[in-house]
């Protein structure tokens, strides 16, 4: 039976997709504006921000209304207390997207210190864990949410390999290079923590489709016996 | 886990033809409160009647199984169905005060007892209309009708007239239900309070209530237990489709 309650959680499903397709241009273009050391595009993720905030507060207002007037249980409750965790993680990987447009605008006076590459393939991590994440809270695939959880030992590997290379080669060495080196170290901080907000998105999705807590118990990554979560 | 007040095993009950209770088996642990949701029709108060037996007097009325109060069957050769009544109270949907005092509601179950003792009977009545949390309302007015009080008294001084007697264990069938928000609101936080001294079961259409005032919650469809569990856990991850279905309201 479709209840009117149903078209209220598709608004709120449909803003998150919304702000989840806003922070994945914004990861995009934060890092197309470090390759092209264009600062004119960074400053545009930098603005564009506000329309992330705006949605921010959009979602969260619906779903204190849906707990206020719906009262909603079980599967509803999982998905409403999901999305509003979504949604503040969303909005903390697009703030972490504004961070790295803004080491763009300060490197972009600067020489290039080095050709890009592992940070290009930290980035496509990055991207891809929270193309996934989404993708498994659209479809409600918990497989999908268990491979972006298991993928953010690849992040932290590729974000160690960069520092090493940053402060062997660059900050011990060379005075003048040191600024550039901290500001490329930050961004790849920056995007290792995107894929820590993604982690965390993957683990309320596993909640929300078989209300199993695997947060903080990665051992719990199995079957569960639950009732299933289907849209 | 605690004690079990209540041990249901095996239960039937046909009204006739009908097999209104099929194969119930739950237990009841004691100072808690079990709350029974289901749609209408269910057997919820079906279930509820046969747990003190008042089911015995509907006419082609049948029972199979058990009922075990404290270790006896009460559907055992040697029980005795009045002395279940004392040790099992009920209230019901409407308050159903008698037209008489509210001192003499209270009484009623004393003196029907055959307790004759003016102070035993005042003394007891003070206490039962304290733990209905009543008292302060109507300690200056004893002696005037039961029907001078509001609705929300009504039940509650129903709920006292249940307490007169010392029982057990306390049924409810939709106490609430024809209640305001307020008077309601009374009735859930004495039940919480009631819950320290006896062992509860209430029957409840408004699954919000059922999710604040219950330990537990059964959830009955077509005669059957579905499913029986932790409040908490039955209304954030039912471990069965149709009591989802159910309590998020996508049954039809």
């Amino acid at each position: 039976m479709e209840r009117h309650f149903d078209e209220e959680l598709k608004k709120m499903n449909t803003d998150i997709l919304k702000m989840a397709a806003l922070a994945e241009e914004a990861i995009y273009k934060s890092i197309e504006a470090l390759k092209n050391r264009d600062k004119k595009m960074a400053r545009s993720v930098i603005e564009d921000d506000r329309k992330i905030d705006e949605l921010e507060l959009v979602v969260e207002e619906t779903a204190i209304d849906l707990l206020a007037l719906r009262q909603p249980m079980a599967r509803d409750l999982r998905f409403v207390t999901t999305g509003m965790k979504i949604n503040a993680e969303l909005e903390r990987i697009a703030d972490l997207a504004v961070n790295i447009a803004q080491r763009v605008v300060e490197l972009s006076d600067k020489p290039l210190l080095k050709p890009l590459i592992d940070i290009p393939k930290l980035t496509a991590v990055a991207r891809k864990t929270v193309k996934d994440v989404i993708d498994a809270f659209v479809k409600c695939d918990e497989k999908l949410a268990k491979e972006v959880i298991l993928s953010d030992k690849e992040a932290d590997r590729l974000r160690n390999l960069i520092q090493e290379e940053l402060i062997n080669d660059y900050l011990s060495k060379d005075t003048n290079a040191a600024s550039r080196a901290v500001l490329l170290l930050l961004i790849a901080r920056h995007l290792e923590r995107i894929c820590d907000h993604a982690t965390n998105i993957a683990e309320s999705v596993i909640y929300m489709i078989q209300a199993k807590v695997v947060k903080h118990h990665p051992e719990k990554l199995d079957n569960s016996k639950f009732t299933k979560y289907t849209k | 886990m605690t004690h079990i007040k209540i041990k249901v095993n095996e239960f039937n009950f046909y009204y006739g033809k009908i097999h209104a209770l099929k194969n119930i088996s739950v237990d009841i642990y004691k100072n808690n409160v079990l709350g029974i949701i289901g749609p209408s029709g269910c057997g919820k108060s079906t279930f509820l009647r046969s747990l003190n037996r008042m089911n015995d007097v509907i006419s082609g009325g049948r029972a199979e199984g058990e009922v075990i109060i404290d270790g006896n069957n009460i559907y055992g050769a040697k029980s005795d169905v009045v002395e279940i009544r004392r040790k099992v109270g009920m209230v019901f949907q409407k308050s159903n005060p008698f037209p008489k005092s509210i001192f003499d509601n209270v009484a009623y179950g004393l003196k029907i007892n055959g307790i004759k003792d003016r102070d035993f009977i005042t003394a007891r009545i003070e206490k039962s209309l304290k733990d209905a949390a009543l008292w302060q309302e109507v300690k200056d007015r004893l002696h005037k009708g039961a029907f001078e009080l509001s609705g929300g008294q009504q039940q509650r001084l129903c709920i006292a007239r249940a307490l007169a007697v010392e029982p057990e264990i306390i049924l409810m069938d939709e106490p609430a239900s024809a209640l305001d928000p307020t008077a309601t609101l009374k009735i859930e936080e004495l039940i919480q309070e009631l819950k320290k001294k006896y062992t509860i079961v209430i029957v409840t259409h408004n699954m919000q209530q059922a999710a604040r005032i219950s330990d537990f919650t059964a959830f009955f469809m077509l005669g059957k237990l579905i499913e029986y569990d932790v409040t908490s856990k039955i209304f954030t991850k039912p471990s069965k489709k149709i009591t989802e279905d159910y309590i998020t309201g996508r049954f039809g």
